[in-house]
């Protein structure tokens, strides 16, 4: 398994008003394909992640796909039986066309020019990938947060095209307080004296200390209270206070480590407009705010799984898409897993979730 | 029919009488669904379409593999998931007495399906009776724990339900009541060990 390019030739009208006059996207495949092309599975990626969703490339066997638990042969998405793709969003940093690619019309990076692209952007872009692919329609697309808003966005892009949507650990559009954690993590980037309106590339820098901020403001919101305590408590570094502003705390060595991590391989833009890309998800909103009335198109069978502990999208938000669904009459099935680890929960291992996933692909027809 | 199927009606007689009354292809939500066997049975037998709410997660994840409906859920925060008026009938197989909120349910039932079908253990049933007498809390096939394990927190007898579902104006359709999976039509309340109901809103 190694990583792969599509590129497109035809221009991609995005949801701004800019056509991109062509795109390549980075996509990595599991399984083989069955010869009825019934067995596809897309997995699009969540903030931070990539295609690499699951396994080792042979010459790094330290990289582990970021959804390997889920994902593999005999793992609950058995790709023994499925053929799972997994694609590198437009705007991404990891090997797609975004802000670091060269723009056609100047030969430089785009940079700060890229885009602010969305969710439905993302979902056509997919859709060109699986035309190349053969696929005409997936037998499931399942994500995680901002993944999931795109297996939801899916069933109503290409209803016909999708059989089953799980969506986990979602929000059919994101709060004013969701909405705020995002700001202030833009407001990180951008007003880093590194920035330069996004054109750092150029000068050969990086706003590494806004990336910083913004991935340490991050990971506050996607662990719950309960569980950064059990994980950190007051635990001191040094065993005592050093009544200097160095750490004290081991949760502020986590956040500074995982920072720091971060702004080494992460791309700040391609981080800027990924939490756009959350802020602007909200398929209700053509329907004067009815989520009913947006669902109305969907056809696909639904498995929304939300976890009790998360905070970011709370167990309430998924309630709003099945109560969707239900004023439907889709068919859907909702699990409400007593999870202690907040928003990351949907990347944990738990027996009840994985089971459930495991059960639920067993179902599917092929 | 399969023979997961005669197991599941033979384990819990109220089922047979429940799936007979549920009409073809009709909507059904199912409260306390368990492993979903009997959505699976009236999907599959029936043609039925509907929806299972269960709260443990070992059922929940049985439904699942049962390839139905489920939605994990608490049915003492009430059925506000459900739109007025969406099922042909809500069914309740003896879960009534282990609820905590008895009348709100039972409104609920007759709000969002056409027809309520109720189930539950007699706690009239001449055997339990007869341990009160003699001192002892009840324990029997259809009220199998003991008094300080058992999860029924509203135990009634049929003469208390009737009373109750014409206290919140529900008319009741029909009545079956059985003891070891027959019906008993002779004084139900002292013969029967289950009773079954099927009710609309009066």
């Amino acid at each position: 398994m190694k990583p792969q390019k599509a590129a497109f030739a035809e221009p991609l009208a995005l949801a701004c008003g800019i056509t991109l006059p062509a795109f390549e996207l980075a996509y990595e495949t599991y399984g083989e394909l069955n010869a009825d092309r019934s067995n596809a599975v897309l997995v699009p990626h969540a903030l931070n992640a990539s295609h690499h969703v699951a396994g080792v490339y042979a010459d790094a066997p330290g990289d582990v796909g970021w959804w390997d638990n889920m994902i593999g042969p005999g793992k609950p998405l058995d790709t023994n039986r499925f053929f799972v793709v997994g694609v590198n969003n437009l705007g991404g940093c990891h090997g797609s066309t975004g802000p670091m690619s060269a723009n056609p019309a100047t030969g430089k990076p785009w940079g700060g020019d890229f885009p602010v692209v969305t969710v439905e952007d993302w979902v056509q872009a997919q859709a060109r990938l699986a035309d190349r692919l053969g696929i005409d329609k997936f037998a499931a697309v399942m994500g995680g947060s901002l993944g999931a808003m795109q297996a939801l966005q899916w069933t109503l892009s290409f209803p016909e095209r999708i059989r089953h949507s799980i969506v986990i650990a979602a929000a059919p559009k994101l709060s004013a307080q969701n909405i705020a954690f995002n700001e202030v993590a833009r407001q990180a980037i951008t007003t880093d004296p590194e920035f330069h309106g996004g054109h750092y590339y150029e000068h050969g820098v990086v706003p590494r200390s806004g990336l910083r901020l913004a991935r340490m403001l991050g990971h506050i919101t996607y662990l719950s209270d309960d569980a950064m305590m059990e994980k950190f408590g007051r635990t001191l570094r040094s065993g005592a206070l050093g009544f200097n502003f160095d750490i004290d705390f081991e949760i502020e060595s986590y956040l500074r480590y995982q920072g720091d991590k971060f702004s080494t391989y992460f791309d700040a833009n391609t981080y800027l407009r990924i939490t756009k890309a959350l802020d602007y998800f909200d398929p209700a909103a053509a329907f004067g705010g009815d989520l009913s009335a947006a669902m109305a198109r969907a056809q696909a069978a639904f498995l929304v799984i939300s976890f009790t502990s998360d905070w970011r999208f709370a167990p309430s938000r998924s309630r709003e898409i099945v109560r969707a669904l239900l004023d439907n009459r889709r068919v859907v099935s909702y699990l409400e897993i007593d999870a202690p680890h907040g928003h990351d929960a949907f990347l944990m291992e738990d027996e009840r979730y994985m089971n459930a996933v495991r059960a639920y692909f067993g179902n599917i027809e092929l | 029919m399969t023979d997961a199927d005669r197991a599941l009606l033979a384990s819990r007689p109220d089922l047979a009488t429940i799936a007979q009354w549920v009409a073809p292809n009709a909507r059904v939500l199912d409260l306390g669904c368990g492993d979903g066997m009997l959505l699976r049975y009236l999907w599959k037998e029936r043609g039925s379409h509907g929806y299972g709410v269960e709260i443990d997660d070992a059922k929940v994840g049985a439904s699942v593999r049962n390839d139905v409906n489920v939605l994990q859920m608490d049915l003492e925060s009430g059925l506000s998931a459900f739109g007025d008026g969406s099922f042909d009938y809500v069914i309740l197989s003896q879960t009534l007495q282990a609820m905590r909120h008895t009348e709100d349910i039972m409104r609920e039932m007759v709000r969002v399906g056409r027809e309520a079908i109720v189930s539950f253990p007699n706690f009239g049933h001449w055997a339990s009776r007869l341990q009160v007498v003699k001192g002892r809390m009840p324990v029997s096939e259809s009220l199998p724990h003991a008094w300080y394990n058992t999860p029924n927190l509203h135990l009634c007898t049929i003469a208390d339900f009737e009373d109750l579902a014409k206290a919140i104006g529900l008319k009741i359709e029909e009545r079956v009541v059985l003891h070891q999976g027959r019906p008993v039509t002779l004084l139900p309340n002292l013969f029967g060990s289950l009773a079954v109901y099927r009710c609309a809103a009066g």
